[in-house]
């Protein structure tokens, strides 16, 4: 169980504003894991095909646009049909309550909003990496 | 000016007044101060630090109006005129947006920009399916010339003083509307002054808005250009853009120095094509943002005219005062802005203004202090105005130029920014220019090294940001990215989809060919994509023309 996590880090949709994508992904990787950043423009499809391919333990989905009701579900569904329901999908950005409700019940892990810090968002992904092995 | 047994005899006092402090165990709240772009902060300023410095008034400072405008670039700033008030607007509907512009008009601003959508903005056409879920969101959707018929349905071009939009990938669609919109209202160009944002190059940096490779890219910025120095001289095709950087997470230096850079990048480009800097430098301005350090950001726009007259002099030999002096358009800092305790966003908003104001920019934008978690409401844009309304009229900072002047602070952090900038400039003329640099990454690694390194701070609590790491409530954060109708979308792309069979499509068609050809043979593509605008060919159709004839941009490494 030495293997180090995998995270993949995703822009999905047209929002540019990756300043928070970049942070989160040098704050992961500066904590031992393995990370992967998409950079910008990426389809629901490459997303996800990209980390079944990079077995990935968990994505991280960093939208600002306000496309995220759109494009979340859409990573949910297709990690499904892949049989890769496994990977875990937390995601950040601006991002309502209303919404963040919603999308927890469609099986989001976590979602982060602005002001949130990166250790809790290293916290998280290793309770969850430890949540699934015990599993 | 201080004499030279002054200045020794200030340098004695000086040195035994820092000894007594020391000796008095002054404690300060920190080991050492640093502005928010990690210049250091001394304890004091006096004198010295100009001497030291080789400051020299006249070559250094001058007189507003005066090589190398540092202290402004008119005779009289605010005592002249008052910057013009503008809003940046657009949302949903091109119906919902002709409300909202001439709720604004009769709020008394004499500028709008236009916000469009992200899927316009790159070139696809709201039916495509990059587009699904982004349609009308972050501003409005725009097809093709006749939303933009809609969106300035009784508002005549000449009675805004300054009009335009953010087109960056798709500069001679957006060109060509404004020049249709005139052709049918029977405005003439000069009545009114259509500007561009057209500046590329950052996109790759930061924001992401590009769609075609870099090369493609930057010449379809520089076809724009072009067109407007040949045929629309007092239009503004190209806002260099700093602000972006800035809110990516970099230094105040790095905003200036890739701003100058990628300037420089553009005038070589225009010196290609048989122009000399004079014939089109003055339709360049600038754009940055405000921060909330007060005194480096005034500083900073005090900096950048000096480091631009001099650039512009030293390198171009340029002696047109139109080509020396920087105009400086300026949007507050959207980064700075908090969801947590909103209301606070209201002083930060001011504080940045301020900053903007005592530098001497020409257009100051201010943010809605409700935008960093909603489409800014009616409430808070007034809010924005007035704001302006109360630095122009009400605290006294317009009736001097440059009230700043000599503070022997702001000179020091005046200086320090310039000669920081040198040092990019050479490091990345060394790479090959703007275009290289960015090509290798080397504006997006030292802006991820800066960001991360101030979110760092921020965590822990180095650095504080009022409700956020501390003086936190217990609040419920509203946020609330966009109201928008959530049929929006579908409407946007019925309209479309019918509007589609309305038009002449052979002749559609056939103008599209046009553009093909203009492409392929590199020749500006402006007048071929005019007349495809006048027959209401769309973004989405006149964009796939580009990316089958230029292929499409594909980003190299990663850079975080």
């Amino acid at each position: 169980m030495n293997r180090r996590i995998r995270i993949l880090i995703a822009k999905p949709g047209l929002d540019g504003h990756d300043r928070g994508a970049k942070i989160v992904a040098r704050a992961l990787s500066e904590a031992g894991m393995e990370v992967i950043y998409t950079g910008l423009h990426q389809t629901p499809e490459r997303v996800v095909s990209a980390a079944v391919q990079e077995s990935v333990d968990g994505i991280g989905l960093s939208i600002l646009s306000g496309a995220h009701m759109t494009l979340i579900p859409k990573v949910l569904k297709l990690l499904k049909d892949k049989n890769s329901d496994d990977i875990f999908v937390f995601a950040g950005g601006i991002i309502p309550a209303n919404d963040i409700l919603k999308l927890k019940e469609m099986g989001v892990a976590e979602i982060f909003t602005p002001g949130a810090e990166t250790t809790d968002i290293i916290d998280f992904v290793h309770r969850t990496v430890a949540r699934e092995i015990r599993q | 000016m201080i004499g030279k047994e002054q200045m020794g005899l200030l340098k004695q006092t000086q040195d035994t007044w820092e000894a007594d402090v020391e000796k008095r165990g002054v404690k300060e709240r920190k080991e050492q101060f640093f502005t928010r772009s990690k210049i250091p902060v001394k304890r004091v300023y006096t004198p010295l630090d100009l001497e030291e410095a080789g400051f020299d008034y006249l070559k250094d400072l001058n007189f507003p109006g005066e090589y190398p405008y540092t202290r402004g670039i008119e005779p009289g700033m605010y005592r002249e005129n008052l910057w013009l008030i503008g809003q940046y607007g657009g949302f949903g509907s091109p119906e919902e947006t002709n409300r909202r512009f001439k709720y604004l008009l009769s709020k008394g601003i004499t500028a709008f920009t236009l916000a469009l959508d992200l899927p316009t903005q790159m070139g696809y056409g709201s039916d495509e399916p990059m587009a699904e879920g982004e349609v009308g969101k972050t501003g409005v959707a725009v097809n093709s010339l006749r939303d933009m018929e809609i969106i300035f349905g009784d508002i005549p071009l000449d009675s805004v003083r300054l009009i335009g939009t953010l087109a960056n990938a798709i500069g001679p669609m957006a060109l060509s509307w404004f020049m249709a919109l005139a052709e049918q209202q029977k405005v003439p160009p000069t009545a009114f002054i259509g500007f561009l944002q057209n500046d590329i190059l950052k996109e790759y940096v930061a924001r992401g808005a590009y769609f075609l490779p870099v090369p493609s890219g930057l010449k379809l910025s520089i076809d724009v250009l072009e067109h407007c120095a040949r045929n629309f001289p007092n239009w503004l095709p190209l806002m260099v853009c700093g602000y972006h950087f800035r809110d990516a997470g970099g230094t105040a230096m790095q905003e200036l120095a890739f701003t100058v850079a990628d300037a420089l990048a553009y005038i070589e480009e225009m010196i290609k094509r048989g122009f000399r800097p004079d014939d089109f430098v003055h339709q360049f301005q600038f754009h940055f943002s405000a921060h909330l350090d007060l005194f480096e950001e005034s500083a900073k726009f005090r900096a950048f005219r000096r480091i631009w007259a001099r650039v512009m002099s030293e390198r171009y030999g340029s002696r047109d005062p139109k080509t020396l002096k920087a105009k400086i358009h300026l949007y507050t800092a959207g980064s700075t802005l908090t969801a947590q305790q909103p209301m606070n966003n209201i002083v930060r908003i001011t504080v940045a203004a301020l900053s903007a104001i005592l530098g001497g920019v020409q257009f100051p934008y201010l943010s809605s202090m409700d935008e960093s978690f909603q489409t800014p409401s009616e409430e808070a844009a007034q809010l924005a105005i007035r704001t302006q309304q109360i630095l122009a009229h009400e605290v006294g900072i317009t009736d001097t130029v440059d009230p700043l002047g000599g503070s022997y602070y702001v000179e020091a952090l005046t200086n320090r920014l310039e000669e920081g900038v040198w040092e990019y400039l050479k490091k990345i003329d060394s790479m090959g220019g703007a275009v290289k640099a960015i090509e290798q990454g080397f504006y997006q690694s030292e802006i991820a090294a800066a960001s991360y390194q101030l979110q760092r701070e921020i965590e822990r609590k180095e650095r504080i940001v009022v409700g956020v790491n501390e003086f936190k409530v217990k609040e419920e954060i509203k946020l609330t990215p966009l109201k928008y109708d959530p049929d929006a979308e579908q409407k946007v792309v019925a309209r479309l989809q019918s509007f589609r069979k309305e038009r002449n499509n052979p002749a559609v068609g056939r103008a599209l060919d046009e553009v093909r050809r203009a492409a392929e043979a590199n020749q500006n593509v402006v007048p071929s994509v005019f007349e495809a605008v006048k027959l209401y060919a769309t973004v989405g159709e006149i964009s796939q023309v580009m990316r089958d004839v230029y292929g499409e941009y594909v980003a190299g490494k990663t850079y975080f």
